[in-house]
């Protein structure tokens, strides 16, 4: 097997080829290590690469803690912080036999939509080394499209797996709320953050969640039980399912050649045997409002530890997004002010979630773009704040209501792949990883691989 | 003109869990070498989650029922954001807008003996901060004591007098040791009080528009002493015409007063917001439960000693200063009943003669004891009169001292009466016919 045939195998054919022994572990990692030491330069996805590894190779995001590896959530307020403990996904994934091939770049503490943000230098899309791969997990995407890693984990708090995914043409899911255990992903946002993984295959997405969730006493949150693959699920067609399309999805602001690829994969979905059924999500439009006032509130405390007086630099360290962020939150809960932004928007936050209760009566899964357009070019909104996160319009409600979402390849525009979003009901993460895979089976979008 | 005091308090107790507040390290701090008791979670490092001890949900329960309070249908945990080195998130994990139970009650008896209702505002769980120490110049910090459960008492603006505080103060404590919840110890900082203190012109039924918060005092006797030398000097700005604002203030032993700590400008905005790590508590369910399980509390034992045994209320309070002296003066009942001596007299005995009870030898003990001296018991009223009789006669110089007014003078005449029968005559007794005798 030549060593671009062993980066391609998903992870679902590396755990076979190792059990066979076509190959060995050490094969394999140095294999991945000499991709890597290739690639990275122009890529810029991992911040620290390890010397010596084994196991299957795995990519984590670099605002998940791992013990004795650096770890500095993309910002120089980490800068050489050392973490003396492991995150409970990094602890089950070791007990898996994968390994930590290195850490990947992310927008700093997870705050952004295009990887522009990391105080260490942006990744780059490897469809187009001009683009941004999308944010925050921008390292771990373009690493699993790169075929950098065998898999990778991000986080995503308003869409930082799955639009990253979208952008780099790769797999992303975002679990339900509390379906993965947060201790030790660095908190962003902490109603919202959630680990999950990125990967070159649905069934690859599966089986990683099924390893990394499940509680586990360290997050109070994270109760109900781990995700187990089951049957088989829908097989080759869709049958019986009813597939929900939002109109608030779209509408203004979404590009029409996204929409265009977006709605062929509806129709595919169709093909496959699904009925098809409108739905209205009439909250959608005071998503992004309500999200960055909790979401900045929350940041605005969890990112007070950052006083350089155990661990790390001292604020002047802190990126721009970062002080915005403190300051938009820190405002927002201020003695006269939490009722009006802080507790209205939690309303918005019961009201979105409504929406979804609602929509998911007349569906079993909603379908929608992930991101309006594919990726832009570096430096392009990064002056525009709000156009910035206008990007996550169709992630972040999802977010709101802690419900799963999915990122799978369904075409390209203009060479940039383009994902299609499969949100499904609160821990029903099965039914959208059947579908997702179903219409993988059917396409052959995963299979495209960028020119490097 | 006249005015009165307004008195609100804040009690913090530390509970006796064996595991602290958000994570799995010994919250058994005390004495312990630094920074050994610690984790990711109680450091507050990157990546780090707060996970609840159930144990101290259910204490902190148990000190709200037993404060007459009601459970909340839905309690939250909520960040309180400030910033201070021994405060290793950046926040304190407290509650807000969502306390565990509200609403309570406890009566206190203030120094003439009147008893009044404070009124119990909330009881709420939060969690204990590292501890500074500023040693030659520099600040070390130790964080054994971060995350230990800590259970916060706030009372309504109730008091009127110092000395019902004070009352306040030792029967919560009395409570906390009778739950079992913490040993409440006052000098190792388990409990700590602060209290809210204003004056108003008598009669005046509105709060005053500032109050005058008094922190970090550490004995019962400071906290008392403290509040009666702030209402004297809020009273005598007042009359000077001061205007007096919101402000934090400290007690100075040495100087007896108080002094500035923080005005109103430096205090802070908490931006309070629900703790998104931890999911709302649903606990009243658990109320009844938990009722039930709750000991008999000193009040209510005190009273039952009187209506069961016929001892006196004075008696009773005694008694019932420990659940463990409590306990063994219910065995001492029971042993002295098979020899015949009433509750009465071992409740006399125990406290008139200071007998220490703190095991079942010792109960044993005193009961043996008081059987003994019973033997050959002096009861015939004319044989003791005829005795007093010459004890009087015996001692003028007593008798003056206690006619002009010396009561104590009255101990030596009784000492004298129990010296000549050997003990053996009852003190009550003595001391009725010596006073009738005295006074003719």
């Amino acid at each position: 097997m030549s060593d671009s045939d062993l980066t391609k195998l998903t992870l679902i054919e590396t755990i076979k080829g190792l059990k066979n022994k076509q190959f060995s572990g050490e094969e394999l990692n140095n294999t991945y290590r000499e991709r890597i030491k290739q690639l990275n330069p122009k890529l810029n996805a991992y911040l620290w690469t390890a010397e010596k590894s084994s196991g299957i190779p795995a990519a984590i995001k670099d605002i998940i803690i791992t013990k004795n590896i650096p770890t500095t959530a993309g910002s120089k307020i980490l800068e050489g912080f050392i973490p003396p403990y492991d995150a409970t996904v990094i602890e089950r994934l070791k007990v898996k036999g994968i390994g930590v091939v290195g850490k990947t770049n992310c927008d700093e503490f997870a705050m952004g939509s295009s990887g522009e943000n990391s105080a260490y230098g942006v990744a780059k899309n490897s469809w187009d080394l001009s683009k941004v791969p999308g944010g925050s997990s921008s390292g771990s995407s373009a690493a699993v499209a790169s075929d950098m890693c065998v898999f990778a984990l991000g986080t995503d708090t308003g869409g930082s797996i799955r639009q990253p995914a979208s952008l780099c043409g790769v797999v992303g899911l975002k679990p339900s709320y509390g379906r993965v255990s947060r201790y030790g992903a660095i908190a962003m946002a902490s109603s919202f953050d959630q680990i999950g993984p990125i990967t070159k295959t649905v069934a690859d997405a599966r089986q990683v969640l099924e390893w990394i969730s499940g509680p586990d006493g360290y997050d109070g949150n994270c109760v109900e039980e781990g995700f187990r693959v089951k049957g088989k699920g829908y097989g080759e067609n869709l049958k019986g399912l009813k597939v929900g399309i939002p109109k608030e999805y779209f509408g203004k602001g979404l590009d029409q050649g996204v929409e265009k690829v977006v709605r062929e994969a509806i129709k595919k979905l169709e093909e496959l045997g699904a009925e098809i059924v409108e739905v209205t999500l009439p909250h959608t439009e005071y998503g992004i409002a309500a999200y960055y006032i909790i979401m900045a509130s929350e940041v605005s405390s969890n990112l007070a530890k950052y006083d350089g007086i155990r661990f790390g630099g001292t604020r002047d360290k802190f990126g721009d997004e970062a002080k915005r962020r403190i300051m938009l939150g820190t405002f927002a809960l201020s003695s006269g002010y939490y009722d009006d932004y802080y507790a209205k928007a939690a309303r918005v936050r019961t009201l979105i979630k409504e929406d979804f209760a609602k929509a998911f009566e007349k569906c079993d899964v909603i379908v929608g773009p992930v991101s309006p357009t594919v990726a832009w070019n570096l430096g392009e909104k990064t002056q525009d704040p709000l156009t910035m996160y206008l990007s996550d319009a169709y992630t972040i409600p999802a977010s709101l209501a802690g419900i799963p979402g999915l990122s799978v390849p369904c075409g390209f525009v203009n060479n940039l792949p383009v994902g299609l979003q499969i949100l499904g009901k609160y821990m029903d993460e099965e039914t959208i990883l059947n579908v997702g895979e179903v219409y993988e089976k059917a396409t052959s979008w995963h299979k495209e691989k960028p020119k490097i | 003109m006249k005015y009165e005091p307004v008195i609100g308090l804040e009690v913090h107790v530390e509970l006796n869990t064996k595991s602290k507040m958000f994570c799995r390290c010994s919250a058994d701090y005390f004495g312990k070498q630094p920074n050994t008791h610690t984790c990711p979670v109680c450091l507050g490092l990157p990546g780090a989650l707060p996970f609840t001890n159930k144990e101290a949900i259910k204490k902190c329960l148990q000190i709200g029922l037993a404060l007459n309070c009601k459970v909340v249908d839905l309690s939250r945990f909520e960040r309180k954001i400030y910033f201070y080195p021994d405060l290793p998130k950046g926040y304190q994990i407290s509650q807000y807008r969502w306390p565990l139970c509200v609403e309570g009650w406890l009566e206190v008896e203030d120094k003439d003996g009147k008893v009044s209702k404070i009124k119990i505002n909330r009881v709420h769980q939060e969690e204990d901060t590292g501890k500074l120490s500023h040693i030659g110049g520099v600040t070390l910090i130790d964080y054994n004591r971060s995350t230990v459960p800590l259970v916060e008492i706030v009372t309504e603006p109730d008091f009127t007098d110092p000395s019902q505080v004070k009352d306040y103060a030792k029967k919560l404590q009395q409570i906390f040791r009778y739950l079992g919840v913490s040993s409440a110890d006052m000098e190792r900082g388990d409990m700590r009080l602060e209290a809210n203190v204003s004056v108003r012109p008598a009669g005046q039924k509105e709060l005053p528009n500032y109050r005058v918060e008094l922190k970090n005092i550490n004995s019962f006797r400071f906290m008392t002493a403290a509040i009666e030398y702030e209402i004297k000097r809020q009273i005598e700005a007042l009359e000077k015409g001061e205007k007096l604002t919101q402000e934090t203030r400290g007690w100075n032993e040495a100087k007896r007063d108080t002094y500035l700590q923080r005005s109103k400008e430096e205090a802070h905005d908490y931006r309070y917001f629900p703790e998104p790590d931890i999911s709302e508590l649903r606990v009243k369910s658990d109320e009844l439960r938990i009722k039930e399980e709750i000991v008999e509390l000193p009040n209510r034992k005190a009273k039952r000693f009187v209506a069961d045994y016929g001892i006196s209320r004075q008696n009773a309070q005694v008694l019932v200063d420990s659940k463990e002296l409590a306990g063994y003066f219910e065995e001492a009942i029971k042993l002295g009943r098979e020899k015949q001596l009433k509750p009465q007299e071992i409740a006399n005995y125990i406290v008139n003669q200071k007998i220490k009870l703190a095991s079942k030898d010792q109960v044993l003990r005193a009961v043996e004891d008081l059987a003994g001296k019973r033997v050959g018991i002096l009861e015939d009223e004319v044989k003791i009169e005829k005795i007093v009789a010459e004890v009087i006669f015996e001692n003028p110089n007593s008798v003056e001292d206690y006619q002009k007014g010396k009561l104590n003078a009255l101990q030596a005449l009784i000492g004298g009466v129990m010296r000549k029968t050997q003990g053996k005559v009852n003190v009550e007794k003595v001391r009725r016919i010596l006073e009738s005798k005295l006074q003719n």
